[in-house]
C-alpha cells in the first residue's frame, strides 16, 4: 500500500459499471439459456468482484507483492476447496 | 525514566501516529494492510465452506433450490445489492478524502455509508419477515405447502427445501452479522475523523475498514446470483 491517491473519476467509472452488470445480471436470469444461466450469472459475479479487488480495495495500482500472495493463496485453497469436494460428489453414483 | 524520554524525543522527529517498531511510516502501513488481508483470506475460507455446501445441495436437490429461489423477492435483492455497490463507492471515495486530507468530506461519506449499510439491513430485515409470515423459516413450523401448489411440476420434497431455506437463512444471517460489525467499525471511524485524527500521514484505519466492507460487498456479489437468480426463466 503506496500513498497512491487515484482519481474520483476512476472510483465512479468503477461503480457505473458494478450498477448496469447488477442489472444486466437480475434481467437475464430471466431468458432461457440453459445451463448458461448459472454461467452468465457466476462470470458476472466474478467480474464485479475482481472490479472491487482492483480498484476499490487498490490491488492494482498500490499493494506489495505479499499483498498479492496472500490473495492468490486464499484463492488457491478456496478452488481446492470447492473442486475436489464436488469432484467426490459429483462422481459418488457413476458406478 | 530514560526510556520514556527517549520516546519522547523520537515522536517529535515523525509525529505520535507512528509506533516505535517500526523504521517508517510506510512500513507501518504495509505491516498492517498484510494483516488485515491475511484476516480476510480467513474469511475467505470461512464463507468458502457455506459456499461449498451450497454447492453440494444445489447439485442434490435443483428443483428445491429452484423453487425456493423463486420465492425470494428479486427486486428487494436488486434494489440491496444496489444499495451495498453504492457503499462500497463512498467507502472508496472516504479513503481518497482521507489520503488528501479533506476532513468534512470524509464524515460526510463515512456517515452516507452508514446511512446505506443500514438501509441494507433494514431491507433484509423486511425479507425475512416475508419469509417468517409465508412459514419458510427451518423450524417447526416450516412448510412449503404454497410453493408445492404453486409448482407442481417441479415435484418438491418439503425436508430439501428445507435444507434451501436454512443454507439461505445461513448464508444471509452471516453476512448480514458482517453487516453489522461493519456499522459498529464505521461508528468508530466516523467519530474519529470528525475529531481530526486522520489525515494524509494517517489514514489506515479508514484503508482497513474500507477493505473489510469492500470484501462483506463482495460475498453479497455472489450471494445475490447464487440464492436469488438460480431459476427466473419461464417454467414451461
Amino acid at each position: 500500500m503506496s500513498e497512491h491517491v487515484m482519481s474520483s473519476k476512476m472510483y465512479y467509472g468503477i461503480w457505473i459499471t458494478l450498477m448496469v452488470l447488477t442489472v444486466v445480471t437480475a434481467a437475464v436470469s430471466f431468458i432461457d439459456l440453459g445451463p448458461f444461466n448459472t454461467i452468465v450469472a457466476l462470470s458476472i459475479a466474478t467480474f464485479k468482484a475482481i472490479l472491487v479487488v482492483l480498484f476499490f480495495m487498490h490491488v492494482k495500482y498500490a499493494s506489495e507483492k505479499l499483498t498479492k500472495l496472500v490473495i492468490a493463496s486464499a484463492l488457491f485453497f478456496l478452488v481446492l476447496l470447492l473442486s475436489l469436494s464436488m469432484i467426490d460428489y459429483l462422481t459418488r453414483y457413476l458406478a | 525514566m530514560s526510556n520514556s524520554a527517549v520516546q519522547t524525543e523520537s515522536h517529535e522527529s515523525h509525529g505520535p501516529e507512528l509506533l516505535h517498531h517500526f523504521v517508517s511510516a510506510e512500513q507501518q502501513r504495509n505491516t498492517v494492510s498484510l494483516a488485515m488481508w491475511l484476516f480476510l483470506a480467513t474469511e475467505v475460507m470461512f464463507f468458502g465452506g457455506m459456499f461449498c455446501a451450497y454447492l453440494i445441495y444445489r447439485t442434490w436437490y435443483y428443483a428445491e433450490f429452484a423453487a425456493g429461489s423463486r420465492s425470494l423477492n428479486i427486486w428487494l435483492g436488486t434494489v440491496n445489492t444496489v444499495v451495498l455497490i453504492g457503499s462500497s463507492l463512498t467507502v472508496a471515495l472516504g479513503v481518497r478524502a482521507a489520503q488528501m486530507g479533506k476532513r468534512k468530506l470524509l464524515v460526510v461519506l463515512l456517515l452516507l455509508t452508514l446511512v446505506l449499510g443500514l438501509t441494507f439491513l433494514g431491507v433484509k430485515a423486511i425479507e425475512w419477515h416475508d419469509k417468517y409470515v409465508e412459514h419458510h423459516i427451518p423450524g417447526a413450523s416450516f412448510s412449503v405447502a404454497d410453493l408445492v401448489r404453486e409448482y407442481p411440476q417441479l415435484h418438491i420434497d418439503q425436508r430439501h427445501a428445507q435444507i434451501f431455506f436454512s443454507l439461505y437463512f445461513a448464508m444471509t444471517g452471516m453476512h448480514a452479522l458482517h453487516m453489522v460489525i461493519g456499522v459498529g467499525l464505521f461508528l468508530y471511524l466516523t467519530y474519529h475523523a470528525w475529531k481530526g485524527t486522520y489525515g494524509p500521514k494517517y489514514y489506515t484505519p479508514i484503508e482497513l475498514g474500507g477493505l473489510y466492507w469492500h470484501f462483506v460487498d463482495i460475498i453479497w456479489i455472489y450471494l445475490f446470483p447464487l440464492l436469488y437468480l438460480i431459476d427466473r426463466k419461464p417454467l414451461k
